[in-house]
């Protein structure tokens, strides 16, 4: 039966294939996360590691469990954190939707372009990561900054008598992540929004929608799982942000990405920083698994493309 | 046939009649190509008209000029004396159905059908009820929570068909209206469109590369070839007296023969083959006067096959004599194909009348191919 060994051996590169990023994502998330979650879980201590192991010896020699919540405890009590967290939340928060607002018409334009210019432009929406991202970040301190380029040519022009505060201020950490996260949400819209049939958009000007109607009502609703796509990739590494808040940022932009660097390498309290670490990943998760759910059950035009 | 309607009404033969929608010297270009190369034609109220062509004839450009979506670089459109050049798509009583039917994926049947009502901004009432009657006519009843992607190829052109029809539109556009479904589904879906376009009453125009699909549906043809009209007819008028070669061999099959004037008179005339020794006789009109060069089409089932003895005279007046090559069975009729001396093929199709499961004339036999004078189309060009 060559039919069946067709069929058996399909089989196996099918499990093959699903296989091998269950198998990346067990071996570099999940299991990162498990021993995250057991430092969490433990209490600190003074030596390497700076943490007392979990399961220890008591001195009845029996293997006793020993966990500490306190860390948790203190996560849920300590207004310092769910400040940091609220912030982060905020700042990633607005600035997806600033990247929306900015890379939508990007997007759409790349889209609409003449075919044999749209990989080009494509080129040049992705053409800043050829830079490190350090390096990228650091240049916008010599343009915002108070002998910087922005305030050297205001006070040039006259327009200003004194610098203008930009450095260390939010809308720097809005204007950097912003700048630094925006090829993120170019780019799923770009490939949801060529994929459109402009004949689409003819039946819907032929049926007597004018153009602004015809991109809420036919355009905006089918570009839905690209807007998601690019959210989720702007929003989720803006969350936990640490580098851009931190040479940007002021002194009050305490994020949880700068809060979880300083209990790890300043205080060296590695449960506490886990417990961050933790309470990062359930922030995140849970609502990607709703609006998951919601575009399960609810149809949501996620998957009109197809 | 769907094509043949009840009723005299043949407007297009009337010199009084107003033309529904007027085209002037139509013109779009692209670059260096010339896609529409000025059209002049007249529309009357109530047709189902063709636009027939090839690939690249410029059908379609002329379509998207009439819905909107390209402007003319010169001439007119005027519907129902209106000027529509500067119309916007969105502000035009025309409707078009979209080849790939072109339905929102992400609404149901019922909102694609009423997409169209909603941009008018009718009461939601009324919007439900002209949805709901629009969709009984097409038959699609009970399928009004659905998604596009939950319907049969079949469904979908219905729908589409029904979005354009709720508007009450003065024109309806359909842009192959047929390419997208099996060859089962066609010849019912042809009526089918014939029926829905008689009860409503909308004046059709359908682009095709379809010769059969425009011949069954359409009250006129316009064949279309290098951004111009090469003829304009009613679909016998066009298959059985095409104005030119193109046209002759595009609609169907024909058999074209070259010549030279010999005789022309009252009775018709006589045509002298340049390619070999054989005269052509017509019962009509020779297009040039003597001596002028001029074409002979004849359609294959118009001729007679039959054996011919070794060594009888060859050809002869509207008789040609040659060898089976080679011989197509459709079923309903025969194709043959006749080798002439010089190497040039003739079709004969003959109907299978009886049921003969062996062909009376067969591969290799020498034949002679007949006519009578009234199947010959005399062509100047």
């Amino acid at each position: 039966m060559r039919g069946g060994a067709a069929i058996v051996q399909g089989r196996l590169v099918r499990l093959l294939v699903l296989a091998l990023p269950y198998a990346w994502l067990l071996l570099f998330f999940l299991l990162p996360f498990l021993i995250v979650a057991k430092i969490a879980l433990s209490e600190p201590a003074v030596g390497i590691p700076p943490y007392a192991p979990i399961l220890r010896w008591s001195e009845e020699r029996v293997l006793t469990l020993v966990l500490n919540l306190g860390n948790f405890a203190a996560l849920a009590e300590d207004r310092f954190y769910l400040d940091a967290y609220l912030r982060s939340i905020r700042i990633a928060g607005v600035s997806a939707l600033l990247c929306m607002l900015i890379g939508y018409p990007m997007a759409y334009a790349i889209a609409r372009a003449p075919e044999h210019r749209r990989n080009l432009l494509v080129m040049l929406v992705v053409l800043p990561f050829w830079t490190s991202f350090l390096l990228r970040v650091m240049a916008w301190i010599g343009l915002l900054g108070d002998q910087g380029v922005i305030n050297g040519l205001l006070l040039w022009l006259g327009l200003i008598g004194e610098p203008l505060r930009l450095l260390y201020t939010d809308a720097a950490v809005y204007l950097g992540i912003v700048y630094c996260y925006l090829p993120f949400m170019v780019l799923p819209l770009y490939a949801t929004l060529v994929k459109l049939d402009p004949a689409l958009i003819e039946a819907a000007a032929d049926l007597g929608a004018r153009p602004w109607r015809a991109f809420l009502t036919i355009t905006l609703p089918l570009s839905l799982p690209g807007l998601a796509a690019g959210g989720m990739l702007v929003f989720i590494p803006a969350i936990g942000e640490f580098v851009i808040p931190e040479l940007l940022g002021g002194p009050a932009a305490q994020l949880a990405g700068r809060v979880l660097w300083v209990e790890f390498f300043q205080n060296r309290d590695w449960p506490m920083a886990s417990a961050l670490a933790v309470a990062l990943v359930l922030v995140l998760v849970v609502p990607i698994a709703a609006l998951q759910r919601l575009s399960a059950t609810r149809g949501l035009g996620l998957r009109a493309g197809r | 046939m769907p094509g043949q309607r009840a009723g005299p009404a043949e407007p297009w033969r009337d010199p009084d009649a107003e033309p529904y929608l007027r085209l002037r010297g139509l013109t779009r270009r692209f670059g260096e190509v010339t896609a529409v190369a000025g059209i002049d034609l007249d529309i009357y109220r109530g047709e189902l008209f063709a636009l027939l062509g090839g690939s690249g004839s410029g059908k379609s450009t002329l379509l998207r000029m009439l819905a909107g979506f390209e402007r003319p670089d010169a001439g007119t459109i005027t519907l129902d004396g209106e000027d529509l050049v500067k119309v916007p798509p969105y502000d035009r009583p025309v409707n078009m159905m979209f080849q790939s039917y072109a339905l929102f994926p992400h609404m149901t049947v019922a909102q694609n059908v009423g997409y169209g009502l909603r941009q008018e901004g009718l009461p939601k009432a009324e919007i439900a009820r002209r949805v709901s009657e629009i969709l009984e006519l097409v038959q699609l009843s009970g399928l009004e929570g659905r998604r596009p992607h939950a319907l049969s190829g079949g469904q979908r052109q219905r729908v589409a068909l029904a979005r354009c029809l709720v508007k009450r539109p003065k024109l309806l556009l359909l842009d192959e209206p047929l390419g997208a479904l099996d060859k089962s589904l066609r010849e019912a879906t042809q009526f089918e469109l014939v029926n829905i376009q008689e009860r409503t009453g909308i004046t059709f125009i359908m682009v095709t590369h379809d010769q059969e699909e425009a011949m069954t549906m359409a009250t006129r043809i316009a064949v279309m070839t290098e951004g111009r009209l090469a003829q304009v007819g009613t679909p016998a008028e066009v298959y059985e007296y095409p104005a030119s070669r193109f046209v002759a061999s595009f609609l169907g099959t024909a058999n074209i023969f070259e010549g030279v004037v010999k005789r022309a008179d009252a009775a018709g005339a006589l045509i002298e083959s340049t390619a070999f020794d054989a005269f052509f006789q017509s019962d009509t009109d020779a297009p040039k006067p003597e001596g002028g060069r001029v074409f002979v089409a004849v359609r294959p089932e118009k001729m007679r096959i039959e054996k011919r003895a070794e060594g009888e005279a060859a050809h002869g007046t509207n008789r040609l004599a040659g060898t089976v090559r080679d011989i197509a069975y459709y079923g309903d009729f025969v194709m043959y194909v006749v080798a002439l001396a010089d190497g040039s093929t003739v079709r004969v199709s003959r109907p299978t009348e009886t049921r003969l499961t062996e062909l009376p004339i067969t591969w290799g036999d020498a034949v002679a191919v007949t006519w009578p004078p009234f199947a010959a189309v005399l062509l100047a060009q």
